[in-house]
């Protein structure tokens, strides 16, 4: 009995906190992108990069009012300085908007002109990061680090192996639930949320309805600007802030918005989760684990690894060629990619 | 009207200064952004020390005046870093390359750049153990000691400390696996056991699967062969989190202020080395850069100082910049006979090898070339006590 224990335990330090945490972070994101592509039909590439930008904005600031002598104790401080990173970063997405997708959106340019567009944006920001903030690994989480430490689980449950929960690592998941939640209810249930819903389906219709073009775009950048900071912030908070890895999220982000289906939130959030998981548990060495369960002569030599961790990555863009193959519009139907 | 005609005549003067004694245009290859971007500013800054010592003195060929030109390496990026030296070769006509960082890159630089042109490449800071044989027409140096050594001595300080089984992690490039690869040899060799050999790639989003599978192999200790902004940190993070590890080896590339910021005291125990000298060659090459603002004891911030200067002092004994003569020189300044060379003395140098003398450059990081010309490596083993770095021997 004792042994089960010990082995779930494990699991769920290696794989499932991990493995939740991640898939949280990375559904964030993809909600960000899903919404620009459900509303203004394209692949915003410069996500990562306006999720860095918020992000950096929140650390100046947070930074700024620690030196106030103002804490969130036991939350992160940048918790309370993520409304104002959204404000300024929102600022600069609306200018951006302005002075280029505006033309492109006046000009009726094809999908694949915003694409380039925004690869552009990107390489700006990109710029822009490191000229205020520099290239370098920044830290900024205080307040409490644990809910739970690993030594001090063992030590009172009398097992072998511990459990650590970081505060870091819950308030992802439930930032993500809730906004998940409500950026449901928001496109369901208000009026607002309804017209978005409707430009989406069918633009011509949407205008001709009354539907003010301009504010669906300045509503659709809001929410996606909103949810980048948001992203950004929880998952510096949890592992670090450094400008190069926001652009090395794009790649599982899109995965995961992708393999959910495009354009849909529900999908975006379940397919944060299957991209994260999938990593996690095909490169796991499954040796402890067995070795709690079989009986001892059974016990395994090898490290029982299906995948050397080597090959992450292509365990979730196998998974998503997959669904791409066996249903194009992705798990819950989104537009077709 | 005035104007133009006075700004032709000052180029034309100029035109004609230049002729006489020429300007001497040096590359200056690193990886300005990418993975290991926070290295490089201090890195460039040191080897433009050198270069505006030698350009200041006067005595460099015949009053001659030197030029340092940046261009970007990347890191990762073969293809821009070898567009990058293209361009520093062809457009810029720079008579030799200070550089690149990055194995990857030197490499691809090297093949695809130096060798059809026929430049000199002095790296001061690539460490994979394949340049020791590689092909390279006599123009390929560098002021870094190749990994095969830091992972025998890493081995070695392992087995000293009493530890038998270690888990292994290496950032996934030339780097990190001739490192671990040359340690893993090295430690099999003294009777040590290898639970797991895993690779990790540079800047990724999430390390838990990392994390994850060197807790399952287990071991004494854990050792990361790779760059703390690329992972190096997250799986450390990951490690003591998970409460799987209490005590980690840190390479070369893990040695830096950024780790111990964070962790505060959590990693006192665990060891390292990293390429590091206590001759008197460092002690004054720090406090000559302090007063630029560069801290001279930064990793391979020395090193580019030294890669510099030796391109420099080498065409001073060749008596031309021309890379197919200073290739021939670049042995015979960095190592014996002749009067010692510490750093801030380069425009001594210049003088005795005006005057026909000979020098053995020492530097700030007690150059000497061995074998195809690479440095003989003089390593520090550290250990973080109290949260800092603190140095325990000298090897």
């Amino acid at each position: 009995m004792l042994d089960l224990v010990n082995a779930l335990t494990l699991l769920a330090n290696f794989v499932l906190i991990p493995g939740i945490t991640y898939g949280s972070q990375l559904g964030l994101g993809a909600l960000g992108v899903t919404i620009v592509y459900g509303i203004l039909r394209f692949s915003n590439f410069a996500h990562g990069d306006t999720m860095a930008f918020g992000t950096m904005v929140t650390i100046l600031l947070t930074l700024w009012i620690q030196s106030l002598g103002i804490t969130f104790y036991p939350l992160p401080t940048a918790l309370l300085m993520v409304p104002f990173g959204v404000v300024i970063t929102t600022i600069l997405v609306l200018g951006i908007d302005k002075a280029v997708y505006a033309h492109f959106r006046q000009v009726n340019a094809p999908p694949v002109m915003f694409v380039i567009a925004s690869v552009g944006v990107m390489f700006v920001l990109q710029g822009l990061i490191r000229l205020i903030i520099g290239p370098d690994d920044q830290s900024f989480a205080d307040g409490a680090r644990f809910i739970l430490r690993a030594r001090e689980f063992k030590e009172y449950f009398g097992l072998s192996e511990g459990l650590s929960i970081k505060v870091t690592q819950l308030m992802s998941l439930v930032v993500t639930f809730l906004l998940v939640i409500s950026l449901f209810w928001f496109l369901h249930r208000t009026r607002t949320g309804k017209s978005l819903r409707a430009y989406s389906d069918n633009r011509d219709l949407a205008q001709l309805s009354g539907i003010n073009p301009d504010r669906v775009v300045l509503y659709t950048w809001i929410l996606a600007t909103a949810l980048a900071t948001i992203a950004g912030v929880l998952y510096g908070l949890d592992k670090s802030f450094k400008p190069s890895v926001y652009f090395q999220l794009l790649l599982p982000i899109f995965a995961a918005a992708i393999v959910g289906g495009l354009g849909n939130p529900l999908g975006a959030f379940v397919g944060g989760f299957v991209v994260a998981f999938s990593e996690i548990t095909i490169t796991y060495a499954y040796k402890r684990f067995f070795a709690y369960l079989l009986p001892e002569e059974l016990e395994p030599t090898t490290l029982l690894q299906l995948l050397g961790t080597e090959y992450k990555f292509a365990v979730s863009f196998l998974i998503l060629v997959i669904v791409l193959l066996i249903r194009p519009s992705g798990i819950f139907a989104g537009k077709s990619a | 009207m005035k104007k133009v005609s006075m700004f032709a005549m000052a180029a034309l003067l100029s035109f004609c200064v230049q002729s006489k004694a020429e300007e001497v245009k040096i590359g200056i290859l690193l990886s300005f952004t990418g993975p290991i971007e926070e290295l490089v500013g201090p890195m460039a800054e040191g080897a433009e020390f050198a270069v505006a010592e030698v350009s200041d003195s006067g005595l460099f060929l015949g009053g001659s005046t030197v030029t340092p030109v940046r261009g970007d390496a990347t890191c990762v990026d073969a293809g821009a870093a070898t567009a990058a030296a293209e361009r520093l070769v062809t457009a810029d006509k720079v008579s030799a390359i200070m550089g690149s960082d990055c194995s990857g890159t030197t490499g691809a630089v090297l093949q695809n750049v130096a060798l059809p042109n026929g430049i000199v490449m002095i790296s001061p800071a690539s460490t994979s153990p394949g340049f020791t044989t590689v092909e390279d027409d006599g123009l390929f140096f560098r002021t870094a000691p190749s990994d095969a050594r830091q992972g025998q001595l890493m081995a070695e300080i392992i087995t000293e400390r009493g530890f038998g089984s270690v888990a292994v992690t290496f950032i996934n490039n030339d780097y990190g696996k001739g490192l671990a690869d040359s340690f893993a040899a090295a430690f099999e060799g003294m009777g040590g056991e290898i639970t797991i050999n895993a690779p990790h790639e540079v800047g990724k989003a999430d390390y838990s699967a990392e994390v994850a599978a060197l807790a399952a192999a287990g071991g004494d200790l854990m050792v990361v062969a790779g760059y703390i902004g690329e992972g190096g940190k997250s799986i450390v993070r990951g490690s003591i989190d998970a409460g799987s590890f209490d005590t980690f080896v840190f390479p070369d590339g893990m040695y830096g202020d950024g780790l111990l910021d964070d962790f505060g005291n959590e990693l006192d125990g665990s060891f390292g080395q990293a390429p590091g000298t206590d001759s008197p060659g460092l002690a004054t090459f720090a406090e000559l850069v302090s007063s630029a603002g560069i801290n001279g004891e930064g990793p391979f911030i020395g090193e580019s100082y030294d890669a510099a200067a030796l391109i420099l002092l080498a065409m001073q004994a060749a008596g031309s910049s021309e890379s197919s003569m200073l290739k021939e020189k670049v042995m015979d300044v960095a190592n014996a006979p002749g009067e010692k060379i510490y750093p801030g003395e380069l425009a001594k140098a210049l003088e005795i090898l005006a005057n026909g003398g000979e020098i053995d450059y020492v530097g700030a990081s007690s150059v000497e070339l061995i074998g195809p010309g690479e440095s003989a490596g003089n390593y520090r083993e550290f250990e973080v006590q109290n949260g800092a770095w603190e140095t325990v021997a000298f090897r």
